[in-house]
């Protein structure tokens, strides 16, 4: 179903950390939730148009307008590491 | 013998749109605040927030589409492209996938893939030893610019040089600043432009592996990149290897180039649909709205200076390259009464009484006057090409360069002291004819005033006219000079070479 | 006078415009209830009826998010007045200054700068918001024990669970702590909680209810919804909830359906209800097939008639939610790295601020289904998972749409099974998956849908799920009503409820494995 090298790659793409004793466990488990769900490879579905909405959007696109943005302050507020010149993060070169 | 290869390179372009606020969100676009004063908690992906698609952003893009002459989408349709990056806000970026606004069109040689809309991303920062966290140096984001509005631009695999992609791009550049779209300031970030690049032996169809090389943000660098792109996947072919796919960064300064490729692999984007922007139809007065704003376009406007005007390609496509140069060339056009017939004259000049007497030559010698003589004058020496040198916010009217050009046709000042008088006016502005009065740059008229000066010159060069008795006839360029010397540069070369032979009966 | 938390919400409010009630001694008494709950149903509790409509942090009072201070149109009519109402709110909803982390480690602390259109709504007209309420991690769950700040207890037995997502929403409810809450329905997040903890639960339809300011799951699923004592409260609630689009949200389409008022039904004389023989084959309990029977018969003699349907893909729903959701929730909750808001675990490097922050954040649920949505989405899956299961939701959508040419409603029991014990599902993400397979397939098809309590199986509530056509509320809400008085069911759990050891004994004779 789901081998632990894909898990891997897929909480690669997640940028998840995964621990090495979490692997297989995560293995397990997901090849057990994708094995229900196979069920629906077994349905007819040629020609059927996918759904991604069940709404028909008005077209109230929105007028361009400012808003009042928020000030630096309030922007950086809730951050774990911010200064004047913006939020802090390692550098991805580094 | 080696296989001599050709690139084939197809270009993708960012432009930033010239919308008042985000795609997404009200927040008002930026260059240059402050950071991180430009963001709300939509722009910043602040949890529960949603994004709202910003009706302006679409016009212009079915302006570009229009423009382009692609097909127009009449759904908006946006897809999540998703990557982790400090400059993404989201986790996604919220761009189109399959159905972008504006599929095909083409623009001069070059066939269009697609035009989309999409949001730009932040501004990152590298500090680096300035600022560290932990064992690492910092980096800062600034989400100012972070939402911008941007239609991206995809050409097919039409073009076949550096030269040909950054000439090509500077036509698309001139048509998005005509549109009025987009300030499409390369340095500032407003016109960004993506190469694919592959090689193949000259004469054959296929397409060989393409590599992506990025945001080149000048002309110059542009043709620089591919040059050396091109130059290394023939190294590697020619040296039997293979060119590998990947993302490259051309640095201008050491002209070497270098793989972006990331440490977690190949790119999978999951592209899904957007599910907090349902399909929404395009609002029909929007095609309406779009469509009446979009003005005569540089390819256009070239194809009527050859075809109406008369004027030759160069001329042509100057003026029509350079909008300010051909709105003006109109106007003094106009002034001189040499329109093309069926053409409406610009608003606000006055035409003169009588229709100049041969308006096709008089627009060509405007033509030359405006794109030789006077951007000459007015572009400072170290400007950038296309920034300066407006002569519509110059001193010389439109009627003043008509009045000029008329006494020089009329042969009533010579061409080179039209040059002068183009000084003084440039200098202080005024009417030529006054200029020509008060510095006594008046041609000197026919034989009687300036046949003693031409036999002045004659009898102080006895070797000069020893020469021309003899049939050797170079020399004379001695006299006109002498004479040109003498006038202050009021006689017309042609008379004094006609009077010279008159006088030496040759 | 008699306690005001004994009155249902339609009544306090009456009381409030008649001057018999005042509205800070209606909050205070709530408030002190609340603080002595024993079923950790709250995260945060306002110190006063003021206190989430002032706690703003500088720089950010009075900005808007978008646009000029929205303006709400509220119901002019007085019978629908708000006005003192205390509500309490599921944590995922922003308000402004308040501690809001939809129940995950990543975001305890995190204050938002913008409020939820819906508690906006609410506040407009006069409500107050008493506290944040116990979910499971981004509504992720259905027994509400994936939560950063603790499992929530069921008030009728504190060994067992409440439901979730919106488990502290239904509990408190339950539990006389909030005369009505907040909750959240992406498969059956407000209706199952319901059913478990003997409330009402609504979930609108689709894009009727905006969702701005709520922390997302799933963008095509989440809707908004109301937990109540009784159908009144519930249909109040919703008068508030729904109105005109919200300019913030593309999904938000407005009110389209009848003017919402409070349902006065006690017949149910031409009503056809659907009863879809394909879902209530297997894995029901018996007692709660019992309950369900039960309310059809009363739903008959009350003048209703029952027809046999099928929804012959509802029991694919599972399947495709189970990709959907993940799908939708892996790319919403990609905005949590740690560097604009939120906890980040400490890290060298970039990619390992990304993946330490992430773990370290969100719990085991959250990680297992962010994993099997970006799976769903990777490249050589998408087909196969995501593309196909929108392509059963298309004919979700078509087995409601070709039901609802027979019938007006359709019922179901809420959930398979009453509430079972604490941890006793933990280790089987499917059986815990299972728990929602009635009310998914609503949820997949954006049509509304209601649970009333209809019973009891030993000791413990069961639902009834009654569902419509889209904007079919009003037509729900009313025979919904007329159920509920007929039923007469006493919402009201035992005095101290099952505590401890004293339960197990119950708890056995329930639940069992018979759903896993």
């Amino acid at each position: 179903m789901i081998d632990r090298d894909t898990v891997r790659h897929v909480a690669a793409l997640s940028r998840l950390e995964l621990h090495d004793d979490e692997v297989e466990p995560m293995a397990r488990e997901l090849s057990a939730v994708l094995g229900h769900i196979e069920t629906i490879a077994e349905l007819d579905l040629d020609g059927v148009a996918p759904t991604t909405d069940v709404v028909v959007a008005r077209s109230g696109l929105r007028p361009d307008e400012p808003h009042v943005s928020l000030t630096r302050d309030a922007a950086v507020d809730q951050a774990p590491d911010a200064s004047d010149d913006g939020f802090r993060v390692p550098s991805p070169q580094a | 013998m080696s296989t001599a290869y050709e690139p084939v390179i197809g270009l993708e372009i960012h432009v930033q749109l010239g919308t008042r606020t985000k795609m997404f969100c009200g927040c008002e676009l930026s260059f240059g605040d402050p950071p991180n004063t430009h963001t709300c908690p939509v722009c910043l992906g602040m949890p529960g927030t949603l994004p709202t698609i910003n009706r302006e952003a679409v016009r212009l893009g079915l302006m570009i589409g229009m423009a382009l002459g692609g097909e127009l989408d009449d759904r908006l349709v946006f897809h999540r492209k998703s990557y982790f990056y400090p400059d993404l806000p989201k986790g996604y970026q919220i761009s189109q996938f399959d159905r972008p606004l504006v599929s095909g069109g083409s623009l001069g040689d070059v066939r269009l893939e697609r035009v989309h809309l999409e949001e730009d991303a932040a501004k990152l920062t590298h500090l680096g030893e300035s600022g560290r966290i932990g064992g690492s140096t910092a980096s800062v984001v600034d989400y100012n610019r972070g939402g911008t509005p941007l239609a991206e631009i995809v050409t097919r695999p039409d073009i076949h040089s550096a030269e040909q992609a950054s000439s090509w791009l500077r036509l698309l550049r001139e048509t998005l600043r005509q549109l009025g779209v987009s300030d499409v300031n390369m340095e500032e970030g407003s016109l960004r432009c993506d190469a694919n690049i592959s090689i193949r032996p000259v004469g054959t169809d296929g397409l060989g592996t393409k590599t992506e090389l990025k945001n080149m943000n000048s002309f110059r660098f542009i043709e620089q990149g591919i040059n050396a792109e091109v130059a290394r996947q023939t190294r590697i072919v020619q040296d039997g290897g293979r060119v590998e796919q990947e993302t490259l960064h051309f640095d201008p300064r050491s002209g070497s180039i270098t793989s972006l490729r990331s440490k977690e692999g190949s790119h999978d984007y999951r592209y899904f649909p957007e599910p907090d922007l349902p399909p929404v139809a395009v609002p029909t007065e929007l095609f309406d709205l779009a469509r009446a704003a979009i003005p005569e376009l540089p390819l256009d406007r070239e194809a009527r200076y050859v075809d109406v005007h008369g004027l030759n390609d160069e001329s042509a496509r100057l003026l029509a390259f350079r909008r300010e140069l051909g709105d003006y060339y109109e106007a003094t056009v106009a002034a001189a009464g040499a329109t093309p017939d069926g053409e409406a004259a610009p608003d606000g000049v006055t035409r003169p009484a009588e229709p100049a007497d041969d308006p096709a030559d008089t627009r060509r010698q405007i033509a030359n006057w405006i794109g030789n003589d006077l951007v000459r004058r007015l572009t400072a020496e170290d400007a950038d090409d296309d920034a300066a040198g407006d002569p519509q916010a110059s001193k010389v009217t439109p009627q003043a360069l008509a009045a000029l050009v008329a006494l020089v046709r009329a042969k009533s000042i010579t061409r080179k002291a039209g040059g002068q008088v183009l000084d003084a006016l440039v200098a202080e502005g005024g009417e030529p004819a006054a200029i020509v009065e008060r510095d006594g740059l008046a041609a000197i008229g026919g034989g009687d005033e300036l046949r003693p000066v031409v036999q002045a010159a004659l009898d102080a060069n006895p070797d000069v006219v020893e020469k021309l008795r003899s049939g050797n006839m170079k020399p004379i360029g001695v006299i006109v000079g002498a004479v040109m010397k003498e006038t202050r540069g009021r006689a017309d070369a042609g008379a004094v070479t006609q009077l010279a032979r008159e006088i030496l009966g040759l | 006078m008699t306690d005001p938390t004994t009155l249902s919400a339609v009544d306090q409010v009456a009381a409030l415009r008649a001057g018999d009630l005042d509205a800070a001694g209606l909050f205070a008494a709530y408030r002190e209830r609340a603080a002595a709950d024993d079923t950790n149903s709250f995260t945060w509790l306002a110190d006063g009826p003021d206190d989430a409509a002032a706690a703003v942090p500088d720089g950010a009072r009075a900005r808007s998010v978008d646009g000029p201070e929205p303006t709400f149109d509220v119901p002019a009519d007085d019978a629908l007045s708000v006005r003192g109402l205390p509500v309490a709110v599921k944590d995922l909803f922003c308000v402004t200054g308040v501690p809001t982390a939809s129940c995950s480690e990543l975001l305890r602390g995190y204050r938002p700068p913008h409020t939820a259109t819906a508690v906006a709504r609410l506040q407009a007209g006069g409500a107050t918001v008493l506290g944040k309420t116990n979910q499971d991690e981004f509504a992720m769950g259905s027994s509400n024990e994936n939560s950063a700040f603790g499992a929530v207890l069921n008030p009728w037995d504190r060994t067992r669970v409440p439901g979730g997502s919106s488990g502290g929403s239904a509990a408190a409810v339950a539990a006389g702590l909030a005369p009505v809450a907040l909750g959240t329905d992406t498969g059956g997040s407000v209706r199952q909680p319901a059913a478990l903890c003997g409330v009402v639960g609504l979930k609108p339809t689709y894009g009727s209810v905006s969702r701005f300011g709520m922390i997302a799951f799933a963008s095509s699923l989440d809707q908004a919804g109301v937990l109540a004592r009784d159908v009144r409260d519930a249909a109040l609630v919703l008068a508030h909830l729904t109105g005109a689009a919200d300019p913030r949200d593309s999904t938000s389409i407005g009110w389209q359906g009848d003017a919402l008022g409070l349902p006065s039904a006690d017949r149910l004389d031409g009503l056809r209800i659907g009863v879809p023989t394909d879902l209530l084959g297997e894995g029901i309990d018996p007692g709660v097939r019992a309950s369900f029977d039960a309310a059809l018969r009363t739903a008959e003699e009350l003048g209703a008639s029952i027809v046999e349907i099928t929804l012959p893909h509802a029991r694919h729903a599972l399947a495709a939610y189970y990709v959907i959701a993940p799908a939708e929730a892996s790319s919403n909750l990609a905005r949590f790295d740690g560097v604009r808001y939120g906890n980040r675990a400490a890290a060298d490097d970039l990619v390992s601020l990304y993946t330490r922050t992430r773990h370290d954040g969100f719990g085991p649920e959250v990680r297992r289904r962010i994993m099997l949505g970006t799976f769903a989405l990777s490249a050589g899956y998408y087909d196969a998972y995501y593309g196909r299961a929108q392509q059963v939701r298309t004919k979700v959508v078509e087995d409601f749409a070709t039901a609802h040419e027979q019938v007006d409603l359709i019922a179901t029991p809420t959930s398979p099974t009453v509430a079972w014990g604490l941890g006793e599902r933990t280790d089987d993400p499917w059986a815990m998956y299972r728990a929602d397979v009635m009310t998914l397939p609503q949820s997949l098809a954006g049509v509304p849908a209601i649970s009333i309590p209809c019973g009891l199986d030993d000791g413990l509530p069961v639902g009834l799920q009654l569902s419509g056509p889209a904007f079919g509320e009003p037509r729900i809400l009313d025979a919904a009503h007329a159920l509920e008085r007929a039923i007469g069911f006493d919402g009201t759990p035992p005095r101290s409820g099952r505590t401890g050891e004293g339960g197990a004994g119950g708890a056995d004779a329930t639940s069992g494995g018979g759903a896993a």
